[in-house]
């Protein structure tokens, strides 16, 4: 089997890759494009710790063919930081110790950030039911909750 | 001589006895003393062996001090998580 | 909240919420875990696996695979000795199976391969001839006698003559009459329970990266919870000398136990001296439910005896656990935990494990205990609801405190059992009240703390900052504490010191990640390291002053002369000696090894509020509250952190969490779909009450935090699901459609 061209944006910047047809986008962006910030759990669609946004929307990058990033928008925890500035979401994190092990973080960055492009003022319970396909095991989500909303917060004031 | 006690299951192997004296000064001596007192104690000796000592308990520090008035107590090896 | 502690102390640095310095890494993706790292070269390495819960290998022939274009090698046991090491063999033996395979799943051989298309092909290529042989995966099946045999004399010398032939371990604790104990009584309540498998579910699968050189020189790149316990059982397997085998522990993306041995690594390590080439290993989520370890199912009997007002008479357990294919003494350590909380006359606990044909048991999170408490805590609360009693009066009633000779044996020094239960009795969140199916359970929890073997080395940076080296990897925010802890010893400002982990051929041995054992046995370390290259800089100080070293103190992050004789000079920061340290006598630092002991017990209790739908059987937790005593807490957002996910992870085995086997053998849902661990909109949020009741044992009093919060959750919910609905369940996991069965069987 041929080997397939892909041309596509990735955090903003135009990218290209060669992958296999049967090829995850989590793979090639892992192995290919030497972005190990999205993380593989389960490569089911199960846990949430490869989710990426693929033109605004967010998806399961193992679910996902790489091939099918041809001309797509892609965006990363990579893509978060504006150069050395932390998004608000990330610098919460951090703050508000949102994060053990840190393995399920990008993932949830990334989910987070999309629930806050779409409802800036989401309640808790909205909250924790879009952050239910992202699996954390260290937390118990109290500290992610908590986060995501003052980052919410900081976000609506600024 | 300290006194020494053993846990439930340990005791059938020591001539039924709960509580065993030996003569000793620290946690190897201990071991020593109770493997040739009681032979039959040798095998869980060498798979692990914790000792609380008046409350305090040390996995496997050979030269942690007992005293003949230390509360001295035998527990299996532990592992945790 | 916070309630703070008696302790005299006053802390700079030591509680306050300082930011982690893996923090950014982590939330920008720089952070390296195990699967993130590659070499030049490197080749997929893939393990072949049994469809057999139980089979003699009769043949393995990879010809047709070794043939495959792109397929390097391929090893099974024969690769390997036999260790004379029981232990040793056994984890060997599960890294590959010898002779027989006694689980699904269990490893047989593996291929190293350019790509994983190729490794897939190669897998399939590889003919095993088995001859399928019975099974047993119940832990009840697997104690009769005419069960079917996994491993054949394989009984230690606890075992009485006469047991079925798959009982390996058998243990006893307690003391007091117990006849007369229950005798007492005025209700005397016997139950019995079961609760099943789970795993700790981290979310990062094993992986490593082994090169092997033809020299004999080899490095290991791999997720674990202790890389000089990797390199001990690698080196071991391989027959390598430890210096030959540097292991690199990488970011860990969660273990709680389960990264506490080996599995694939000695595999990829064998494939990679096989075929010359470095090989990674990536484990698939599918692979870490049917070959890692979960924890132990039970099958459990407990009575105990209560007077009319409350007062615990007798209490005996029977636990019977079982750990997979190969022997396992959790059992020691549930029967030991299982009464702790409680200050008893008389008690008894007795414990057996047997081999089952599932994984073999990996520690979890307080090995044994969750089960244990579980079923004692279950009939406490029964017999509060018979004896129309207050459950938190009672367990104060009952409270073990100083001086209370344990369960387990040892008199008990100062522990915060009572404070907890004085906290909980106080909290709003025990008074509010309750609507229709709905209900309040409230559990006890302990676990032992280790301390153990901890080698640490702190250098004095020539511009007055400091770096920490220590060997213990990082899950839930260690190298904050630690950095914490030297910053507070040397008087200096959190951000500068920096903390990181290292390989195993940079410090001496340190013992795993476990037991709850890192902020208090390496902060201890890094305690005294400090202290050490405080020493020096005193000395330093002392020289220049042309005065005795004894003479100079240090205070606030600088040599001072102290005493009548020591003159009048002014004091020396650390960045001021560390400045001069060159001219002085050269580079300053400090190190301290030891095996640290004197960790302290800790004990917590929980709150849960449930709502139970009688329609369905499904169970939603609203509230839920965390007590426990942290000796003092270092950095309180990771204390509440490990209470926190402690809690999350408990309420999972109570409510849905287990290793479902068919009648084949067979693990049956060995994905996150079919085992569900807790997402966010399951939880409430989990509030936490820490007490401070310094451990004697710690400088600061410091106790381990992380193990305690996974034990209370189990009783605390079957607890408030029995007052919710009226019936009480004894079993886990308390799924729906349980709960439902036992409504339905009530009406």
């Amino acid at each position: 089997m041929k080997n397939i061209h892909v041309s596509t944006t990735l955090n903003g910047d135009e990218a290209e890759f060669v992958c296999a047809p049967a090829e995850t986008l989590l793979d090639a962006l892992r192995n290919r494009l030497g972005l190990t910030g999205t993380k593989e759990g389960c490569g089911t669609g199960d846990c949430g710790a490869c989710t990426i946004e693929m033109n605004g929307r967010l998806v399961c990058s193992c679910l996902v063919l790489a091939a099918e990033a041809q001309d797509a928008d892609i965006a990363t925890v990579e893509g978060m930081a504006t150069g050395a500035a932390l998004h608000p979401l990330q610098q919460a994190f951090i703050d508000h110790a949102a994060l053990q092990c840190g393995i399920c973080t990008p993932g949830i960055l990334v989910a987070a950030k999309n629930l806050l492009e779409r409802n800036p003022d989401p309640t808790d319970t909205e909250l924790r039911y879009w952050l239910a396909g992202n699996l954390c095991r260290c937390t118990g989500y109290d500290k992610i909750i908590k986060a995501v909303q003052i980052a919410a917060a900081d976000m609506r004031g600024a | 001589m300290v006194k020494v006690k053993l846990w439930g299951s340990l005791r059938d192997l020591a001539d039924g006895r709960e509580m065993v004296e030996v003569e000793a000064r620290n946690f190897k001596e201990l071991l020593d003393a109770l493997a040739e007192k009681h032979p039959a104690l040798k095998p869980q000796i060498d798979r692990g062996v914790s000792l609380a000592v008046d409350g305090l308990v040390y996995r496997n520090s050979w030269f942690t001090e007992v005293k003949p008035d230390s509360e001295v107590v035998l527990m299996p090896y532990m592992k945790g998580g | 909240m916070n309630i703070p502690s008696g302790s005299k102390q006053e802390f700079k640095v030591i509680g306050t919420r300082v930011a982690r310095p893996d923090g950014v890494d982590k939330v920008t993706g720089r952070a390296l875990y195990g699967a993130d790292f590659t070499v030049p070269g490197c080749q997929v390495g893939l393990i072949l696996r049994s469809p057999h819960p139980h089979a003699i290998i009769n043949n393995i022939d990879a010809s047709a695979a070794l043939a495959l274009p792109g397929v390097k090698a391929v090893v099974t046991s024969a690769d390997w000795g036999v260790p004379g090491d029981e232990g040793l063999r056994d984890i060997q033996d599960n890294c590959l199976a010898r002779g027989k395979v006694l689980y699904d799943g269990h490893a047989i051989a593996a291929v190293a391969a350019k790509d994983m298309a190729t490794a897939k092909a190669a897998l399939k290529l590889i003919r095993v001839d088995y001859t399928p042989l019975p099974h047993v995966t119940d832990v009840d099946a697997a104690m009769k006698p005419d069960a079917p045999v996994i491993q054949k004399g394989r009984a230690d010398e606890s075992v009485p003559q006469g047991s079925a032939p798959n009982i390996t371990h058998y243990c006893e604790f307690g003391h007091g009459d117990l006849d007369a104990g229950f005798a007492r009584a005025d209700t005397v309540i016997e139950r019995s329970f079961t609760t099943a498998a789970t795993h700790q579910g981290y979310i990062e699968p094993h992986a490593c990266l082994a090169s092997y050189a033809s020299d004999g020189k080899a490095d290991l790149w791999c997720t674990t919870q202790g890389q000089f316990n990797v390199r001990e059982l690698c080196a071991g397997i391989m027959g390598m000398q430890a210096s030959q085998l540097r292991v690199t522990p990488s970011e860990i993306g969660g273990g709680f136990g389960g990264k506490t041995t080996v599995f694939i690594e000695p595999v990829a390590l064998a494939l990679a001296r096989k075929c010359g080439r470095p090989v990674k290993i990536v484990m698939s989520r599918s692979e870490v439910f049917r070959a890692t370890g979960p924890t132990v199912s039970s099958s459990m009997d407990v009575r105990i005896g209560m007077t009319q007002d409350g007062r615990i008479t007798a209490g005996e357990a029977r636990l019977r656990y079982q750990g997979g294919a190969f022997p396992c003494g959790t059992v020691d350590m549930g029967a030991q935990a299982a009464f702790a909380a409680y200050d008893l006359d008389a008690v008894r606990t007795q414990g057996w494990n047997t081999l089952t044909n599932r994984p073999k048991e990996a520690a979890y999170r307080a090995p044994g205990a969750p089960m244990a408490v579980y079923a004692v805590e279950s009939v406490v609360d029964e017999l509060c609801q018979a004896l129309d009693l207050d459950p938190l009066e009672v367990r104060i009633l009952n409270a073990a405190q100083a001086g209370t000779r344990s369960s387990y044996g040892p008199t008990f020094d100062q522990i915060g059992l009572m404070a907890t239960l004085e906290a909980a009795k106080t909290h709003d969140h025990y008074h509010t009240p309750l609507a229709e199916n709905q209900g309040r359970g409230l559990s006890c929890g302990f676990w032992f703390n280790f301390g153990g073997n901890t080698s640490v080395s702190l250098a004095i940076n020539s511009d007055g900052t400091v770096g920490v080296t220590e060997g213990n990897p990082d899950i839930g925010g260690s190298r904050a504490s630690i950095s914490m802890m030297a910053a507070e010893e040397l008087g200096i400002p959190y951000d500068r010191v920096r903390t990181v982990i290292t390989d195993t051929n940079s410090l001496g041995h340190n013992d795993v990640t476990d037991g709850s054992r890192v902020t208090f046995a390496v902060g201890l370390a890094t305690i005294k390291a400090a202290r050490a290259a405080i020493q020096v800089m005193c000395a330093r100080a002392a020289r220049l002053w042309g005065i005795d070293e004894d003479a100079v103190i240090w205070e606030d992050g600088a040599a001072k002369p102290s005493g009548p004789n020591a003159g009048n000079f002014e004091p020396m920061t650390l960045a001021e000696i560390a400045a001069i340290a060159s001219e002085t006598g050269g580079p300053i630092a400090g190190h301290h090894e030891s095996n640290a002991e004197g960790a302290g017990v800790s004990f917590g209790v929980h709150l849960a509020d449930v709502e139970v739908d009688p329609e369905t059987g499904a169970t939603t937790v609203l509230r839920y509250t965390v007590f426990q005593d942290a000796g003092k807490a270092v950095h309180p957002d990771y204390v509440e952190g490990q209470m926190q996910g402690g809690a999350a992870q408990g309420i999972g085995w109570a409510l849905n969490e287990e290793y479902i086997y068919g009648a084949d053998g067979r693990l049956q849902n060995a994905g996150f779909l079919d085992y569900r661990i807790p997402v966010a909109s399951d939880l409430p949020n989990i509030d936490t009450v820490i007490l401070e009741i310094p451990n004697p044992g710690h400088p600061y009093g410091v106790r381990g935090v992380g193990e305690t919060p996974i034990v209370p959750p189990l009783a605390a919910l079957s607890n408030a699901v029995s007052r919710a609905v009226g019936v009480r369940l004894h079993e886990l996991p308390m799924s729906p459609p349980k709960i439902l069965k036992a409504i339905m069987a009530k009406e």
